[in-house]
């Protein structure tokens, strides 16, 4: 399709000459700039990314450009946003960098095309967590949307999702990791082990949750069944009983006072954790960092119910052909060579391609970010600042520890809207 | 907005001027085009007095100006195709105005109403005409209980800046001599607006938190034994960072009014043997009613409006109706927040057609 704009365009160009300067910028801006024929291939291609913000990295389009020659122009939003421009604006972008319970939304509208995965230099490396659901071959299948469910399609042109893995690949997994309670080891006074915890009245008035509907109703979730009151089916698609259950219950201990706050952003999680006005609240591990760089002590507690996870992935546009395909599938195979994987390893993430991204991080950055063994050295964030002295070890250990007791992944639910409808009303209550 | 009623109350000015009105329109044929001429100019004369605060009123006598030739030129149609180019004047003068409040203001509000009767899912909206957004918001507890949780705040809100409002007003009019440090003491009043909302709001937190400044100096001073909570993250805290935020909304227009009266009323008052009181009650405030008026108006609507300090100062945790709204559109709901948006405009609407049916705003213009 591109190719045939370009020529198309080439013509058009010489005659929108004649009509006017303003119809050029026109044209230009609709297209020309970005799909260049192939022979303009020496020439650097662009790839429009937009994406949910984690994995948007300056860095990467950087190195990128670098490696590849290929420009990288990323765009970041909320997760209902980016749900919402893959779906309404196809041609805005030429990537989707989204998440696996946005994928499932999304790709059955026909705005994507699923990968070939012969063309995937390294699928073989890709961590089978997101090939078969089980991290080791005698792991549990995690509830939610596990992202083997959405990974893979049974055609090139299938807008069903395939159930076991298909040469047709929807997303090429990037950056994964698992959510759990951040605490203040030294104002909880004692030792955090479940979910369950966050309800304990001695926490009244000093823990707090996301106040985002989708992923604090899992957390909600994964309290209530850590204290025993329900048993989902499936935490992630829950019955409308389950989530009238789910919400009562929130309401009920608002009311009760166990709540200081709903955080809705990343600072402010930080804020309240930092100044000693929450001591256990659901949270991200990059705040958990950012709260430790204060030099305020702060954990990210593993909780023997296990982890709620999350992951995103790299989707191709359905309007990609030719030559900005190819480009597309070099960038995406560049992405799991090991670079950015190390890079995201680095972030406390991980990345999808663990082989690759070890020859990248010294033996002591491994140990310490997914072997979890204790660092010999400082480690060092990507930025060049300390993130950890020698001797500390990573919350909740190693990648396999922490990756192999997911509960849940981050989901949408078939309830959707009443489930919001719901949750509006535990914040109003 | 009861603009011809006439008022026992109306300034010497407006006084003056009607009669001067009424006698040059006896002298005249009875020709719309003329009268309402005659009407603008001395409308314009008038508003060239205004300060800018009073642009608001300024509208609704254009309102007024605008409506009454339709009356009489339709009886008079000779007339009125003789005086075409001073029939159409008016108009052109008020066609930029007109113009981009239709695009800017009229447009955007008849599209949100539009869309309020839309379908939806996640990723569009569908154009249909559908009674369910308007049935959710208004069959749903929490729309009721949100509405009159944002009520209780503009009321609360409301009375409080009022009160300080008045306050600092009064003292700045009546117990400051010269004009000039008047005016040095009414900017010192402005200096917090030199940064945003946002900062404003938030500089609050480190101070009301549970180590804040306030509860570790009163936990220090030994007067509390453990820091208080409900400082911050609870209604206190709400209404506090608004009240902070809104008071100089009320100060400056009660302000402009007090500066206006003659200070001959209140001599006059205290001749006749008016205690302080007295003179505050019966005198200076009837006459800053349409500043106080006009200060509730800002108010009242800010506060309807606000989303940020609820969530901020609330911790999440108390609802307003703007941050109904903000939670509907973050889910991409944009048919339901537009409905709740008509909702809540109609509402304001009302209040602030209630608040000029008890005060003419405009009798002291």
């Amino acid at each position: 399709m591109t190719n045939t704009t370009d020529k198309k365009t080439g013509i058009s160009r010489r005659s929108l000459l004649k009509t006017g300067a303003a119809a050029v910028g026109f044209a230009a801006g609709s297209g020309v700039i970005t799909g260049f024929p192939t022979i303009w291939a020496q020439n650097p291609i662009t790839l429009r990314q937009f994406g949910t913000g984690v994995s948007n990295l300056n860095a990467i389009a950087d190195k990128c450009k670098a490696d590849l020659g290929i420009t990288l122009e990323m765009t970041a939003t909320d997760s209902d946003a980016a749900a919402q421009r893959a779906v309404t604006q196809p041609d805005s972008y030429d990537i989707a960098d989204i998440e696996y319970w946005i994928a499932k939304k999304v790709y059955p509208s026909g705005v994507m095309q699923p990968m070939d995965v012969k063309k995937l230099k390294y699928y073989d490396k890709i961590v089978p967590l997101f090939i078969t659901g089980k991290l080791t071959p005698d792991s549990a299948i995690a509830q939610g949307t596990a992202p083997h469910t959405v990974g893979f399609v049974e055609a090139q042109d299938a807008k069903t999702f395939a159930k076991e893995p298909t040469q047709w690949m929807t997303m090429v997994p990037t950056i994964y990791n698992a959510d759990t309670l951040g605490i203040r080891p030294d104002l909880v006074g004692r030792d955090i082990t479940t979910w369950a915890d966050i309800m304990d009245p001695a926490f009244k008035g000093k823990a707090a949750i996301l106040n985002i509907p989708s992923i604090g109703i899992m957390d909600a979730a994964m309290i209530m069944e850590a204290m025993g009151n329900i048993k989902y089916a499936d935490k992630g698609n829950m019955t409308k009983e389950e989530i009238d259950q789910t919400i009562d219950f929130l309401i009920k201990a608002k009311q009760d006072g166990q709540f200081r706050a709903f955080w809705k952003s990343f600072d402010e999680s930080v804020n309240l954790m930092a100044s000693g006005e929450v001591v256990i609240q659901s949270m991200w591990s990059p705040a958990v960092a950012a709260v430790r760089s204060k030099g305020i002590a702060c954990k990210y507690q593993p909780l023997k119910e296990g982890y709620r996870s999350w992951g995103g992935g790299l989707g191709l546009a359905a309007h990609l052909e030719g030559a900005q395909l190819d480009a597309a599938y070099e960038y995406i195979n560049w992405y799991l060579s090991g670079w950015v994987g190390a890079y995201l390893n680095r972030q406390g993430y991980y990345s999808a391609a663990m082989d690759t991204a070890k020859q990248f991080m010294s033996e002591d950055e491994w140990g310490y970010w997914v072997d979890g063994k204790a660092a010999k050295g400082d480690i060092m964030a990507p930025d060049g600042k300390v993130m950890e002295k020698a001797g500390a070890v990573r919350d909740g250990g190693s990648f396999v520890e922490r990756m192999g007791k997911v509960a849940c992944w981050n989901s949408v639910m078939d309830e959707d809207r009443y489930m919001v409808k719901r949750w509006n009303e535990f914040i109003a209550a | 907005m009861g603009g011809d009623r006439p008022s026992p109350l109306l300034s010497p000015i407006s006084n003056f001027a009607r009669r001067g009105a009424n006698s040059e329109a006896a002298n005249l044929p009875p020709s719309g085009g003329d009268v309402r001429q005659d009407r603008g100019g001395r409308e314009g004369s008038q508003l060239a007095r205004l300060s800018a605060l009073r642009d608001t009123p300024g509208l609704f006598q254009m309102t007024v100006v605008l409506n009454q030739p339709v009356a009489t030129t339709a009886a008079n149609p000779a007339r009125r195709r003789r005086l075409s180019i001073g029939t159409l004047a008016p108009y052109l003068q008020a066609t930029p105005l007109a113009l981009i409040l239709g695009t800017f203001l009229l447009l955007p509000i008849l599209m949100i109403a539009v869309v309020s009767f839309w379908d939806y899912d996640f990723a569009a909206m569908y154009p249909d005409f559908l009674t369910t957004n308007y049935a959710d918001t208004l069959g749903s507890w929490v729309t009721w209980k949100t509405y009159l949780n944002t009520l209780k705040y503009a009321a609360i809100v409301w009375a409080l800046t009022l009160l300080i409002g008045f306050w600092v007003a009064y003292f700045l009019a009546f117990h400051i001599r010269t004009t000039a440090m008047q005016m040095v003491l009414f900017l010192v009043c402005t200096v917090p607006f030199l940064t945003s909302n946002i900062i404003r709001m938030i500089s609050w937190i480190p101070v009301l938190g549970r180590n804040g400044l306030v509860n570790s100096t009163l936990v220090q001073m030994g007067l509390i034994p453990k820091p208080i909570e409900w400082l911050l993250y609870s209604e206190f805290a709400v209404v506090l960072a608004m009240v902070h935020l809104y008071t100089l909304f009320m100060v400056t227009p009660i302000f402009n009014t007090l500066m206006r009266i003659d200070k001959s009323l209140i001599e006059a008052a205290r001749d006749a043997g008016a205690s302080g009181w007295q003179v505050l009650w019966n005198v200076i405030i009837p006459l800053a009613k349409p500043g106080m008026a006009i200060g509730t108006i800002f108010v009242v609507t800010l506060v309807m409006a606000d989303f940020s300090t609820v969530q901020v100062m609330s911790g999440g945790q108390s609802a307003s109706v703007a941050l109904m709204m903000k939670n509907q559109m973050s889910l991409l709901q944009y048919p339901a927040a537009a409905a709740n948006a008509v909702v809540l405009l109609v509402l304001v609407l009302l209040m602030v057609a209630g608040i000029l049916r008890i005060v003419d705003i405009r009798k002291e213009l």
